[in-house]
């Protein structure tokens, strides 16, 4: 007897310091950039890309998952935006 | 009274919490597990300064999670004295128990060094040994400790009193000048400055031995 293998996603959430937010790093970066002789950078802004797999039902309970961990932990809503970039079934799904 | 001390991985600043409480006011202190879940005969919870976990994802983000932080939730919601130093501090904003978010010091630089602060007790219990305006210094050490919060946050915690501890000369780019901020209810503490750190006399001063002191009646 076999079982159907649980589908599988991966995902990519990117999270972003609101725009109200002051990125000193990123500021640094932009100030490095121009002494590196790259002009015409006039704003460069840090943020974080985490990628995700996981097994759900369908696609659907997949994003409902990767909302409530990005929510409660990946971004902190007081200082982060986060933004789902992508999301679909995994590449070696079914092996 | 026994001050339970929230030990994480990666806390450095739990033996200091000790020392400023054992051996400089006799207050007993008990190390909690993170991992555990029982606060049986604590009257007091300080999340200590350091890097718990690493500070990775972000600063508090990971302990914020742990068990013991839930039970340390339903402490403070029965008005349990908690006290968050620095990464403690970090954590409980994370938590939510107080507003804001502590990010990247504005010049990008670790600070170690002495911080001249006012103390505006208000309803803080923590801080009932001191006087409205008195100017004290404690250390700060932080990389982390640039207070964030909207204009609006910000105006209510002004006009609530909850604004507490204010750096005299603000070293890491925090909004209001914020140091440190109470609950509406005054028992929960939040600061980023070392209280610990100064109680003992061979640390170079004790402005901080009163806020501990404030344990004992």
């Amino acid at each position: 007897m076999t079982f159907p293998p649980v589908p599988r996603f991966q995902a990519r959430v990117l999270v972003s310091l609101r725009p109200s937010v002051l990125d000193p790093a990123g500021e640094a970066t932009r100030a490095a950039a121009q002494r590196l002789g790259v002009d015409g950078i006039t704003r460069l802004r840090i943020g974080k890309a985490m990628e995700v797999e996981l097994e759900a039902p369908d696609l659907d309970a997949a994003r409902s998952q990767i909302e409530r961990l990005s929510d409660r932990l990946l971004a902190n809503p007081v200082i982060e935006n986060w933004c789902l970039e992508q999301l679909k079934p995994a590449e070696d799904a079914g092996s | 009274m026994t001050i339970g001390v929230v030990v994480f991985p990666g806390s450095n600043c739990d033996r200091d919490v000790r020392w400023a409480a054992e051996g400089c006011l006799g207050i007993p202190t008990r190390f909690l597990w993170h991992e555990e879940r029982s606060l049986e005969g604590i009257d007091a919870v300080v999340l200590p300064g350091g890097f718990s976990y690493g500070d990775y994802l972000r600063c508090g983000a990971i302990a914020h999670v742990s068990p013991m932080l839930s039970e340390v939730a339903a402490f403070a919601a029965r008005g349990g004295p908690v006290l968050g130093i620095c990464n403690g501090f970090q954590i409980l904003t994370e938590m939510g128990l107080l507003p804001g978010a502590l990010t990247r010091n504005r010049q990008l630089h670790f600070l170690c060094e002495a911080a001249p602060l006012t103390v505006h007790p208000g309803a803080c219990q923590w801080l009932r040994h001191y006087g409205e305006g008195e100017p004290i210094s404690l250390p700060i050490a932080h990389g982390e400790g640039c207070f964030q919060a909207d204009a609006d946050t910000l105006a209510a915690l002004e006009g609530e009193g909850r604004v507490v501890l204010r750096y005299a000369a603000n070293p890491n780019g925090s909004v209001g000048d914020v140091a440190g901020l109470c609950n509406a209810q005054g028992n929960v503490l939040g600061l980023m400055p070392h209280p610990e750190r100064a109680c003992d006399p061979i640390t170079g001063g004790t402005d901080g031995s009163r806020l501990l002191a404030s344990l004992l009646s």
